[in-house]
């Protein structure tokens, strides 16, 4: 069996300032966690890898997504306080749960695309991990049928 | 601005592009120069490494991710040597006779491209896999549909050597997929064809073709361009453009073809697809093996549709599925039990659905989904998860389904389904790899954008070669026609050759 593969983190060495995703980390893992409540069983350097393949895949789209991504995630945190009292990242699981599904099955279109680019992004950043793709089982081998018949 | 010139500048190096080079390299015996300009890498052998993320990140345009105009389908296409060739299954069908004979392009018969087709089957080494490498992934698809009385068949697929790593769509590992990168481009090669990699070509004006090539950027795959990073101005005495869907129609609207052209962008389809998952109580073979042996096209006419077997990855599969949270989750962990079905949409020719180009000059692709398109993603999902039933899974993901698990005790709720899908544009995950039309073959300028050489209407020293010729869907993998009419265009390049050049 081979050793799980170690995560290449091509973003890691962005400079805060490029970063998309500082300003609004703590909602942008708030939401990973309630798409994929997996990523609760990340470390510091497990998010790190998973913002890492984010920000490499926000680099390539123009700057006025990165800040439609920004003003997405600060209207998830301030969407809940008319109906909860609280902000997005203060609310439980399920209710977490509840916004984001109002998100996914909004009348809007554009509402229900914005929701869907952000899931994407957090999915890519959990299941891009190599590490991620090990744990659930997914073990390809070049070498094919070779390699599983040993 | 550096300035060079050559008799035929070939645009795109996939399977348009790279048959053309081939096709048109007896040329460079006669001291004819001939270049292909590739706006990808060209990748080394053991760059090609199965991983997900860096994989599409070095071989797709956007990392795979396209997006459409209306944002709510994401578009698959190759951006390196060997273009799409390097990055689809191998799947390589003739084109329908009922398909091309619809089209009635004046000029265009069945025969002649049918022809064309098999030359390359011939080349390709296009064949049936044996039945000791078809994984289960495949046999359970084969199983539910003869269960069900469906006509499924084989694909023929271009392989030589094939070990089954299942990679085909993060480019073989193994380089047994005999796309033009591995035949085509190397032969080109050899006869004296330059090959330009990392060259984007910005417009084209009055014979001459204007480009930029890049730095291979710190840490990315791939070789070094043949050619010094910069701005260059290429004369040529004949342009073959082999873009793609996307790319070719930006180009010559960029070009300011347009405006004689009105039809140039229009016609697109693509065959808009997604994936329907189903979970087995048992391990299966699926992450081994090749991963699109069979399909079914017995729909296609009737309910718009083609089912396909396939095998994603980790996060193209996360992605595919709806929803989130904790079913989602216990499904992806559920990977090694996993069969998958692509669901593709027979689309047609559709006013809105369209290619033209932004303000800073990128490719705009608008698209949205026709009536006949949802009634085949629709019933196509249905029908795989009956399918998959049939073959023993526990449940299904149906995404069209309001409840999208579906339990194999509810497998006779499937049908009702159909009465109230629940298909909303921008919840589902829909992509396409079929991209076609843009630049359709036709009579004259009112009603396509070449003739059935692939003429530009009206400029002589212009060529199209690629699947942007189609005036309509395919209605299969369109790899082999694009072959074929990539042909029939360097035949017509190497006639005209003698006036043009």
């Amino acid at each position: 069996m081979p050793a799980a593969p170690r995560a290449t983190m091509p973003g890691a060495t962005m400079e805060k300032s490029q970063s998309v995703l500082a300003p609004v980390r703590a909602i942008f893992r708030a939401v990973v966690v309630t798409v994929v409540p997996d990523a609760k069983q990340l470390d510091e350097s497990g998010w790190r890898a998973l913002e890492a393949l984010v920000e490499d895949a926000l680099a390539i789209r123009p700057p006025a997504l990165h800040r439609q991504l920004q003003l997405f995630l600060r209207v998830i945190e301030w969407l809940p306080v008319v109906r909860y009292g609280r902000k997005f990242t203060a609310l439980g699981d399920e209710q977490r749960s509840r916004i984001l599904l109002y998100l996914q099955d909004h009348p809007v279109e554009r509402i229900r695309c914005g929701f869907w680019g952000l899931r994407t992004l957090a999915l890519l950043g959990y299941y891009g991990r190599p590490e991620a793709a090990y744990a659930i089982g997914y073990r390809p081998d070049a070498r094919g049928w070779e390699a599983m018949r040993r | 601005m550096k300035r060079c010139s050559y008799d035929i500048v070939i645009i795109g190096s996939g399977a348009g592009g790279g048959t053309v080079a081939q096709e048109l390299s007896s040329l460079c015996r006669d001291s004819v120069r001939v270049a292909v300009l590739e706006k990808g890498p060209k990748l080394r052998d053991e760059e090609f490494t199965g991983r997900e993320v860096e994989m599409a990140t070095a071989l797709y345009e956007d990392g795979g991710g396209f997006l459409t105009a209306e944002q709510t389908m994401t578009l698959a296409f190759g951006s390196a040597y060997g273009g799409s060739t390097v990055v689809y299954t191998g799947t390589s069908l003739l084109p329908p006779q009922r398909v091309l004979e619809r089209w009635n392009v004046p000029g265009l018969s069945f025969a002649d491209v049918e022809q064309r087709a098999r030359k390359y089957v011939a080349e390709n080494n296009v064949h049936l896999l044996e039945e000791s490498l078809l994984n289960e992934n495949n046999r359970l698809f084969v199983a539910g549909c003869r269960q069900l009385g469906y006509r499924v068949q084989q694909f023929p697929v271009n392989l030589k050597g094939c070990r089954g790593s299942s990679l085909c769509n993060l480019g073989c590992p193994n380089q047994a997929k005999q796309g033009t990168n591995r035949l085509q481009l190397p032969r080109a090669e050899q006869n004296g064809v330059e090959v330009v990699t990392r060259c984007e070509v910005q417009r084209i004006e009055n014979k001459k073709v204007f480009a930029r090539v890049s730095d291979k950027a710190e840490g990315s795959k791939g070789e070094a361009s043949s050619w010094e990073a910069g701005d260059y101005e290429i004369d040529a005495t004949a342009v073959v453009v082999c873009g793609g869907a996307v790319n070719s129609p930006a180009l010559l609207l960029r070009s300011g073809f347009g405006r004689s052209l009105p039809r140039l962008g229009r016609g697109f389809t693509c065959h808009p697809a997604f994936i329907m998952v189903a979970e087995h109580d048992r391990p299966i073979t699926n992450a081994v093996g090749h991963p699109k042996s069979f399909y079914l096209d017995q729909f296609a006419e009737s309910d718009h549709f083609l089912l396909e077997t396939c095998m994603y990855f980790p996060f193209t599969t996360a992605k595919a599925m709806v929803g989130f949270g904790g079913e989602h989750s216990r499904l992806m962990r559920a990977f090694p039990r996993l069969q998958m079905i692509l669901v593709l949409a027979c689309d047609e020719v559709n006013e809105h659905n369209r290619v033209t180009i932004g303000g800073d000059g990128r490719p705009v692709v608008h698209y949205r989904f026709t009536r006949e398109a949802i009634h085949g993603l629709v019933r196509g999902a249905i029908t795989s998860a009956k399918i998959s039933f049939a073959a023993g899974a526990v449940r299904a993901h149906v995404p069209v389904s309001h409840s999208p698990t579906i339990e194999r005790a509810d497998a006779g709720r499937l049908d009702l389904i159909a009465q109230n899908p629940d298909f909303k544009p921008g919840k589902l995950s829909i992509s396409s790899a079929h991209l076609q039309g843009g630049c359709a073959m036709g009579t004259g300028p009112t009603d396509s954008v070449t003739d059935s050489y692939g003429r530009v209407h009206g400029v002589p020293w212009l060529y199209v070669a690629d699947s942007s010729l189609f005036p309509n869907s395919l209605e299969i993998n369109p790899y082999l026609t694009i072959m074929a009419l990539a042909d029939r265009v360097a035949e017509t390049v190497r006639k005209d050759a003698r006036a043009l050049l």
